[in-house]
């Protein structure tokens, strides 16, 4: 009987010999083993009840058509959640657009912005820890006040942005309804969420930018190359992991994005995303069935970005 | 010691109306040396009389009340969940004490969110877990159907107040027989006018059909717009929420079109009458309503209408007394009426019903005390006082004749025969707890049509077969 500890030591037993990774034998190897297992316990269990049961518990109410304080008895009814959901007609299709368009545009926008500001607040000027300072004041304020703050300055009739366009700039000739309008609905609530978490997204990529040696500039320099050729040659590089984590970071964030939709629009077709959708469904209606559906399916949307990012990432390190 | 002592009587008295504070008194009676138990008191008294002259009401006093007869319910304690905190408040606690001071019952109040639809999902919770810490509830107008399985039949308490309630709202709150909560105050859709507006363009009448409204509000804001570039002709409630339920609910009943799901569980809403009502509404925006009006809600309209800026408001009665504030720009210059009616078959005046009701938890571990509490409070006498301290729409009809009602506000009047008429009910108790899908359903699609994201014919075919398919697992 061999006493080797598969869990900790997977290597094959031909490489066992000599070999760092093998656990020892014998009574005293089972107790070591026994030891690793009881100090992450605490851990395994936290992760146990605060993720994986309810990702199950989810995922089981999402087979059946339960019902929040009803009278009608719950009923396991297969996956038939998920084929209304994914009809045609469904309103998924919708959600799933609006909060892809929201999620790309969004995270493109901020990361270039952020990274124009990341530069600005890097370089050497007089008052610089004033600006750091001020900028992340739109981050700052909880995305509620600040969704209804940007309500009012959009509104048709006595909002400042029309205000501003038609009264003193001249730009437009008559006031939009920025958030009525279906065509302009969803960008103008981009264009809160770019203003609001464009910080953010420079912070990061300013953390980023102050691990860069200067010497690597100063040599460039020495060798000619302009402040172009520095950006692309030395400072993008560079910064990849660091914008590979903030990009992580932000998509998934934009893919959930729930509150600035919900307090500007509300359920409004043009622009409800899949997490206002699934609170619809979940608390809106009471339907815990199908708003679980909804929750397993951004999941597994979720997930899905997960690995596609982490493989860029690895690709990124070989 | 004479100067001393008219000094302390002026002190008190001083005290006594909410005049001075804490710290005035507390300093002029040390100063006088009076001695502390007596200053506290003061204090006490003083508290007292600045809570009672801040909850001014008309309450009857407990000896009043005799005609109610309301048992002893000494020793029972109950809890009741009433409006948020605010304004309201104070008369709340005010007439729970009088239950109070009656019974001897020991009431304690609760304060709900503010947000019906967060109320809502507090209460499913609530009686999800069969809790008996609420006794009594506050629910709106569109529940019954939702929570009559946890409900306590309220006919018997109803009755022996003897007091005849609007058989709408008592049928609206009936589920399968068992009347679910006994009518508290009610709320109805109105239309608000601009008598100002309406004399200086020479229209005699407020418009009684959709077409005079069009046609005013165009003539209205075609004389205005020149001074006034912000002006508009009709404001409503358009966004994507309940409150656009009730404005379609009214444009497509006033129209002949059906109340969306009828009695018989029969989907109604694809029909031509219908149809033609949301195209009409369709026609308003960005015509004489801003474009802006698809995101409108209550207070958004009120916004518009309450600055000065429009002709015609759609809205609740709340914005009656809050327009008639001396503060308000058009204090004085508007009236109500009904909310007008189309043309063609069936064609009606129609206001959508809203309002509250009281629901007795079957999980209460004292249901004969938290009835009474609950009839108590919907009484004749305790309805008069909530009219008149606090403008709520009574549910007895007699009340409405009532001459110190409508002394405090003369529009109750106008209202009764919307009541006995003219209001309509939301399907909620014929879709019971499926109304909610219902009702988002339906004002999503009216709301793309309004957008004109979706056309109104076809949309409201597909409407028909969403709702089919909800109603289909009653």
């Amino acid at each position: 009987m061999s006493e080797v500890g598969i869990e900790v030591a997977p290597l094959p037993a031909s490489t066992k010999r000599g070999s760092a990774w093998a656990a020892p034998a014998g009574a005293i190897g089972r107790s070591r083993e026994r030891l690793g297992w009881l100090l992450i316990l605490p851990s395994l269990v936290v992760v146990v009840i605060v993720a994986l049961f309810p990702l199950f518990e989810t995922f089981r109410l999402s087979l059946t058509n339960t019902r929040l304080a009803s009278a009608r008895e719950p009923r396991f009814v297969g996956f038939a959640n998920y084929e209304a959901l994914l009809a045609a007609t469904s309103p998924f299709w919708g959600a799933l657009r609006n909060t892809l368009e929201f999620t790309i545009a969004s995270v493109a926008l901020e990361t270039i912005l952020g990274m124009i500001v990341a530069l600005v607040i890097h370089s050497n000027f007089k008052g610089r820890g004033m600006v750091r300072a001020a900028i992340l004041v739109p981050w700052a304020i909880p995305t509620v006040v600040s969704a209804s703050m940007w309500q009012w300055m959009y509104h048709d009739v006595f909002g400042v942005i029309n205000d501003l366009l038609v009264n003193r700039l001249h730009i437009l000739d008559q006031k939009v309804a920025w958030l009525a309008n279906p065509a302009t609905a969803l960008p103008a609530i981009i264009a809160v969420d770019v203003w609001k978490t464009t910080p953010f997204m420079a912070l990061l990529l300013l953390a980023g930018l102050q691990v860069i040696p200067g010497d690597v500039y100063e040599a460039s320099t020495v060798d000619g190359a302009n402040k172009w050729q520095q950006f692309w040659q030395i400072t993008l590089p560079l910064i990849r992991p660091a914008l590979l984590v903030a990009l992580i970071f932000r998509t998934l964030d934009a893919f959930r994005v729930f509150d600035v939709i919900y307090v500007m629009k509300g359920e409004a077709s043009e622009t409800i995303s899949l997490a206002v959708l699934a609170r619809r469904e979940l608390i809106g209606n009471a339907k815990l069935g199908a708003g679980s559906a909804i929750s397993v399916l951004i999941f597994l949307c979720i997930a899905a970005l997960v690995v596609l990012y982490t493989r860029m990432v690895r690709v990124e390190e070989l | 010691m004479h100067d001393s002592s008219s000094t302390i009587a002026r002190l008190m008295a001083e005290t006594l109306t909410g005049n001075l504070s804490r710290r005035q008194v507390f300093r002029r009676a040390a100063a006088l040396g009076v001695s502390a138990p007596l200053v506290s008191m003061l204090m006490r008294a003083g508290a007292a009389a600045a809570q009672e002259s801040g909850a001014a009401n008309t309450i009857p006093a407990p000896d009043q009340l005799a005609d109610l007869g309301l048992p002893d319910l000494s020793g029972k304690e109950i809890s009741i969940i009433l409006g948020a905190d605010g304004p309201v408040a104070p008369w709340e606690e005010a007439a729970v004490q009088t239950f109070s001071d009656v019974t001897g019952c020991k009431v304690t109040r609760i304060a709900g969110p503010e947000s019906a639809t967060e109320r809502l999902a507090q209460y499913q919770q609530l009686l999800a877990a069969q809790s008996s810490d609420v006794d009594v509830m506050t629910i709106d107008v569109i529940w019954p159907g939702i929570l009559a399985s946890h409900a306590v039949d309220l006919t018997d308490a109803m009755k022996a107040n003897k007091s005849t309630y609007f058989e709408r709202i008592v049928q609206n709150n009936t589920v399968n027989g068992i009347l679910v909560g006994i009518p508290w105050y009610t709320d109805a859709g109105i239309l608000y006018y601009r008598t100002d507006l309406l004399e200086k363009y020479g229209i005699e009448n407020p418009p009684a059909t959709w077409d005079d409204l069009e046609t005013a509000a165009q003539t209205i804001i075609d004389g205005e717009r020149a001074e006034n570039p912000d002006f508009q002709g009709f404001v409503w409630q358009g966004g994507a929420y309940e409150g656009l339920t009730c404005n379609a609910l009214e444009w497509q009943v006033s129209n002949g079109g059906g109340v969306i799901v009828e009695e018989d569980l029969t989907v109604s809403v694809n029909n031509p009458q219908a149809i033609a009502s949301f195209e009409r509404a369709r026609g308003w925006v960005g015509g004489i309503s801003p474009e802006g009006v698809t995101t409108y809600k209550e207070e958004d309209a009120r916004g518009v209408w309450q600055a000065g800026n429009a002709a015609f408001m759609r809205n609740w009665p709340y914005a009656y007394s809050l327009g008639q504030d001396p503060d308000s720009v058009i204090a004085n210059k508007f009236d109500v009426t009904l909310v007008p009616k189309g043309d063609g078959d069936g064609a009606q005046h129609a206001d959508c019903l809203g309002g509250w009701q009281m629901m007795v938890s079957k999980y209460s571990k004292a249901p004969e005390a938290a009835t009474e509490l609950a009839r108590f409070m919907c009484s004749a006498p305790i309805q008069k006082a909530f009219a008149i301290d606090q403008s709520r729409l009574p549910t007895i009809p007699d009340l409405y004749d009532d001459a110190d009602i409508l002394e405090a506000n003369p529009f109750f009047g106008r209202l009764k025969d919307v009541f006995l008429g003219g209001a309509v009910a939301r399907p909620s108790t014929v879709t019971a707890d499926l109304y909610n899908e219902v009702s988002t359903a339906y004002f999503t699609a009216v709301n793309e049509i309004l957008t004109g994201q979706a056309e109104a014919a076809p949309r409201v075919e597909q409407l028909a077969k969403e709702i089919e398919g909800i109603v289909a697992e009653l």
